[in-house]
C-alpha cells in the first residue's frame, strides 16, 4: 500500500529542511505523532526523574553520607516524585492512549485532534515550568531552587511562612497547567471511544484495551479536578492572603490532604488501569489464546474505577481520623483487592494451556504479574490501620508503591514499547538485546526494591537525608543502592535498542506477531489517514476472523 | 492486506452518541468534581473563622438576581427551540434576553461584593469565611463569565445572519453549558444563603 508523503516514515527517506520537520512536528495534529510526542517527551523525563531516584539512592548508599546537602535532599526527592508521576508515567500513558486507540477501535483520528494537540503541549509546558524552578524559583535574583515540599506538599509547608521564594508556585503552576492538558485529553478519549468506533464494534467488542482507556479517562476526569480545586485554593492562599489552610486561621492542614488524596488514590488506578491495558493486550497474543473471561474483565476494570474514588484516607491512617472512618477505608481498600485479584486470575487462566512465547513483551508481562501480585499483598498488609500506624512513612510504603509503578506499570511500559515498536516504526528491535534489558532490569528491581521492606520493618522512615550507623539499615541500604545500577544499565540498553532497532531493524510488515487487533491490519507504520476504508468487524479479534475464515470468533461470541 | 475484507457479514447498526455531547458532559463531569470541592471546603469552615464578620451578620439573599439567573435557562430553551423552528429572528430575541438575564446576575454578584468589600470590611483575607465565600462565588462568577462570552460570540454570529438550523447543535451544546452554570448557582445558593448563614 502507498504511503501519503506525509507519513514519517516516507519524510525521513528524502532530504528535507531540518526546519520543515520540526514545523510539521510541532504544528502536527495527528494522533500518531502527537502519541510519538508524548513518549519522546515521557522519556526524556524518565532520564531526568532517574538521574535524581539515582542521587537519592547514592545519598543513603552509607550512614552519615555527605554527597548532597539535606536540602538538596529535600529537593530531589519532590521532583523525583512528581516527574515520574506527573511527567513519565502519564504522558506515557497518553502516548500509548493516542497511538492505539483510533487504530484498534478503527477510526482515522481522535475525536478532538486540536484538543489533543493543546493538550499535549500545555502538558509539556508543565514540565518546562517545574524545572524552570531550578534557575527562576528565587525570582531570578538568586542560584533558585526547585520545590522541597515532597510531591503531595502537605499543608503548612506550603505557606508562605515555610515557602519562601517561588519554588512551590512553580510546583503547583506545574501540575495545574498539566492537570488542563490530562483532563483535555481524557475528554478525547471518552469521546474518541464512545463515538468513533467502526461499523460492528459494540461496546462489548472493543478490545479490552479500549475498555480500560475508557475507565481511565472517566477516572482522570473525575481525579485530577479535585486536585485542580486544591492547587486553586493553594494559589489563594498563597498569593491572595486566603486562609484555606492557614492553621492560624482556622484552617485546616488535614483536609488539604484529603483534597490531595481525593486525588491521589484514583490517580494511581489511573496509572495501573492503562499497565493492565497493556498486559491484556500483550498476553493473549504471546498465548495464542483469547483473553480469558473478557467480560468479567470488563467488570472488574468499571468495579476498580467506582472503589478507587473510596479508598483516598488509607493515606491518613497515622493522622488520626478516628475509628469509623479508619474502619470505612480498611475495609473499602480491602474490598478493592478483590476485582484486581480477578484480573489476575484472569491473566494466568488466559496463559494457562496456551502456546506461550517469551519474546520481550510477555517477559516483561510475566513479571508484572508476579511483582504486580507481591505488590497487592504489601497492599493488604498496609491498608490494615494498626499495621499502618506502625509503617506509614517508612521504607516499606516507599518500597511497596515503587513494587506497584515499577514492578507494575513500568514493566507492563517496557512490554507495551517492544510491543508496538514495530507498528510505530516499521523495525523490529533486537530480540536479544530487550531480553537483556528484561534480565538486567529484572535483577536491578528486585535488588532494589524487595530489599527495601526491610530497613522499612526495621523502622527507618521515608525523606531522611541520612542516618546513624549500627541501626541493622546499613547493607540494607547499600544492596538497595547497587540494584540502582543494574537498573541504569537496563534502561541504557533500552535507549541502544530503541535508536539501534529505529535505524538497523529488520523490516516488520504490518502483523509480525500474528495478532488479532485492528491496529496490525494497516502497514507500518500506519498512513496519515490510517485506515484506506472503514472497516467492519463482527467479532473482539477482527484479524482472527480474516485470517480463520472458516473458523471465525463471531460464531462463538454471541453465545457466551 | 486489504481492511475492507474485514467485513464477514452486515454490521448490527448501533446508535452512537454525538462527540461533541460526550466532550460537553464529561467536562460538566470535571467542573463538578471542582465544585464539589470548593463547596466541601465552604461547608465544613462554616463557623470555623476565629474573627468577624460572620455571614449572618453580612450576607443577604441576592433572591431577584438568582431569579433573573434560572429564568436564563427558560429563554436559553426557546431560543434553541426557534432554532429548530428555523425562526432566525426569534432565536436572537430569546438568545439577547439569555444574555441580558445573565448580565444583571452578574451585576448583582459585582454590587454585593462591592458591598462587602468596601461597607461591610469583608476581603478574601479577613477570614475563613471571606476565603471559602470569595473563593465559591467567584468560581462560579468566572463560569458565568466564560459562558456570557461564548453566548456573546453566537450573538454576534447571529446578528450577522450567519446562525441557521444547521447550527443548532453547536447551539445545544452551549446551552447544555449555561445550564450546567445555572444548577450550579442552585446548590452554590443552598450552601451559601441558606444552610451557611
Amino acid at each position: 500500500m502507498s504511503t501519503n508523503s506525509t507519513t514519517w516514515s516516507a519524510a525521513a527517506g528524502e532530504p528535507r529542511a531540518i526546519v520543515d520537520l520540526i514545523h510539521e512536528w510541532v504544528t502536527t495534529v495527528d494522533h500518531k505523532r502527537l502519541g510519538l510526542l508524548y513518549i519522546a517527551y515521557a522519556l526524556v523525563f524518565l532520564i531526568v526523574g532517574g538521574i535524581e531516584a539515582t542521587v537519592l539512592r547514592l545519598q543513603l548508599i552509607r550512614p552519615h553520607n555527605n554527597l548532597v546537602s539535606p536540602q538538596v535532599f529535600n529537593r530531589m526527592f519532590t521532583m523525583h516524585g512528581t516527574t515520574m508521576i506527573f511527567f513519565v508515567v502519564m504522558p506515557m500513558l497518553f502516548g500509548f492512549a493516542n497511538y492505539l486507540i483510533p487504530l484498534m477501535i478503527g477510526a482515522r483520528d481522535m475525536a478532538f485532534p486540536r484538543l489533543n494537540a493543546f493538550s499535549f503541549w500545555v502538558t509539556a509546558f508543565g514540565g518546562l515550568l517545574l524545572y524552570f524552578s531550578l534557575v527562576g524559583a528565587n525570582g531570578l535574583y538568586g542560584a533558585g531552587n526547585a520545590p522541597d515540599v515532597g510531591w503531595f506538599a502537605y499543608a503548612p509547608l506550603t505557606s508562605q511562612t515555610f515557602s519562601l521564594g517561588h519554588s512551590t508556585d512553580f510546583w503547583i503552576l506545574a501540575l495545574l497547567v498539566s492537570g488542563f492538558g490530562s483532563i483535555g485529553t481524557a475528554i478525547n478519549i471518552l469521546a474518541t471511544i464512545l463515538c468513533m468506533r467502526c461499523p460492528g464494534m459494540s461496546l462489548g467488542k472493543m478490545p479490552l484495551f479500549a475498555w480500560l482507556y475508557l475507565v481511565t479517562a472517566a477516572l482522570v476526569v473525575l481525579a485530577i479536578s479535585p486536585l485542580t480545586a486544591a492547587q486553586i485554593m493553594l494559589l489563594v492562599d498563597r498569593y491572595l492572603g486566603g486562609h484555606f489552610f492557614d492553621t492560624q486561621a482556622g484552617g485546616s492542614a488535614v483536609i488539604w490532604m484529603h483534597f490531595f488524596w481525593i486525588f491521589g488514590h484514583p490517580e494511581v488506578y489511573v496509572l495501573v488501569l492503562p499497565a493492565f491495558a497493556f498486559a491484556s493486550e500483550i498476553i493473549p497474543v504471546f498465548s495464542r489464546k483469547p483473553i480469558f473471561g473478557y467480560s468479567v474483565m470488563v467488570a472488574a476494570t468499571v468495579a476498580i474505577g467506582f472503589i478507587s474514588m473510596s479508598v483516598w484516607a488509607h493515606h491518613m491512617f497515622t493522622v488520626g481520623m478516628g475509628a469509623g472512618a479508619n474502619t470505612f477505608f480498611v475495609l473499602s481498600t480491602m474490598a478493592i483487592a478483590v476485582p484486581t485479584g480477578i484480573k489476575i486470575f484472569n491473566w494466568l487462566a488466559t496463559m494457562w494451556g496456551g502456546k506461550i512465547e517469551f519474546k520481550t513483551p510477555m517477559l516483561f508481562c510475566v513479571g508484572f504479574l508476579f511483582q504486580f501480585l507481591i505488590a497487592g499483598l504489601t497492599g493488604i498488609m498496609l491498608s490494615c490501620a494498626p499495621f499502618d500506624w506502625q509503617l506509614g512513612n517508612s521504607y516499606f510504603v516507599v518500597a511497596h508503591f515503587h513494587y506497584v509503578i515499577v514492578g507494575g506499570i513500568l514493566f507492563t511500559t517496557f512490554a507495551a514499547m517492544y510491543y508496538w515498536f514495530p507498528k510505530m516504526t516499521g523495525r523490529m528491535y533486537s530480540e536479544r538485546l530487550g531480553q537483556l534489558h528484561f534480565w538486567l532490569f529484572l535483577i536491578g528491581f528486585h535488588l532494589t526494591f524487595d530489599f527495601m521492606h526491610i530497613p522499612g520493618l526495621l523502622g527507618m522512615p521515608r525523606r531522611i537525608y541520612t542516618y546513624e550507623p549500627g541501626r541493622g539499615w546499613d547493607s540494607w541500604n547499600l544492596i538497595v543502592t547497587v540494584g540502582v545500577f543494574f537498573q541504569a544499565a537496563a534502561i541504557l540498553v533500552l535507549f541502544v535498542n530503541l535508536l539501534w532497532s529505529y535505524s538497523r531493524g529488520a523490516h516488520a510488515g504490518g502483523d509480525p506477531w500474528d495478532a488479532w487487533t485492528l491496529e496490525w491490519s494497516v502497514p507500518s507504520p500506519p498512513p496519515t489517514y490510517n485506515f484506506a476504508s472503514i472497516p467492519t468487524i463482527r467479532s473482539r479479534r477482527p484479524l482472527w476472523d480474516l485470517k480463520h475464515l472458516d473458523d471465525p470468533d463471531w460464531m462463538y461470541e454471541g453465545t457466551r | 492486506m486489504n481492511a475492507t475484507s474485514i467485513m464477514l457479514r452486515q454490521p448490527v447498526a448501533e446508535q452512537v452518541p454525538s462527540r461533541g455531547r460526550v466532550a460537553m458532559v464529561s467536562l460538566i463531569g470535571a467542573e463538578s468534581a471542582i465544585f464539589t470541592i470548593f463547596v466541601v471546603a465552604y461547608i465544613f469552615y462554616i463557623g470555623k473563622s476565629l474573627s468577624g464578620p460572620a455571614p449572618q451578620d453580612v450576607l443577604k439573599a441576592p433572591v431577584l438576581y438568582s431569579i433573573c439567573l434560572l429564568s436564563s435557562s427558560v429563554t436559553i430553551h426557546f431560543a434553541g427551540k426557534a432554532l429548530r423552528q428555523g425562526k432566525a429572528a426569534v432565536f436572537s430575541r430569546w438568545w439577547f434576553a439569555t444574555i441580558t438575564l445573565g448580565a444583571i446576575f452578574l451585576f448583582g454578584t459585582a454590587r454585593e461584593w462591592q458591598r462587602l468589600i468596601y461597607h461591610e470590611g469583608l476581603t478574601i483575607s479577613t477570614n475563613l469565611f471571606g476565603t471559602t465565600y470569595f473563593s465559591l462565588v467567584g468560581l462560579h462568577a468566572f463560569h458565568v463569565i466564560v459562558g456570557l462570552l461564548c453566548l456573546t460570540l453566537v450573538l454576534i454570529f447571529a446578528v450577522l445572519g450567519h446562525v441557521e438550523p444547521k447550527h443548532e447543535y453547536q447551539v445545544e451544546l452551549l446551552s447544555l453549558y449555561w445550564h450546567f452554570v445555572d444548577t450550579v448557582w442552585v446548590v452554590v445558593f443552598t450552601v451559601v444563603y441558606i444552610v451557611g448563614r
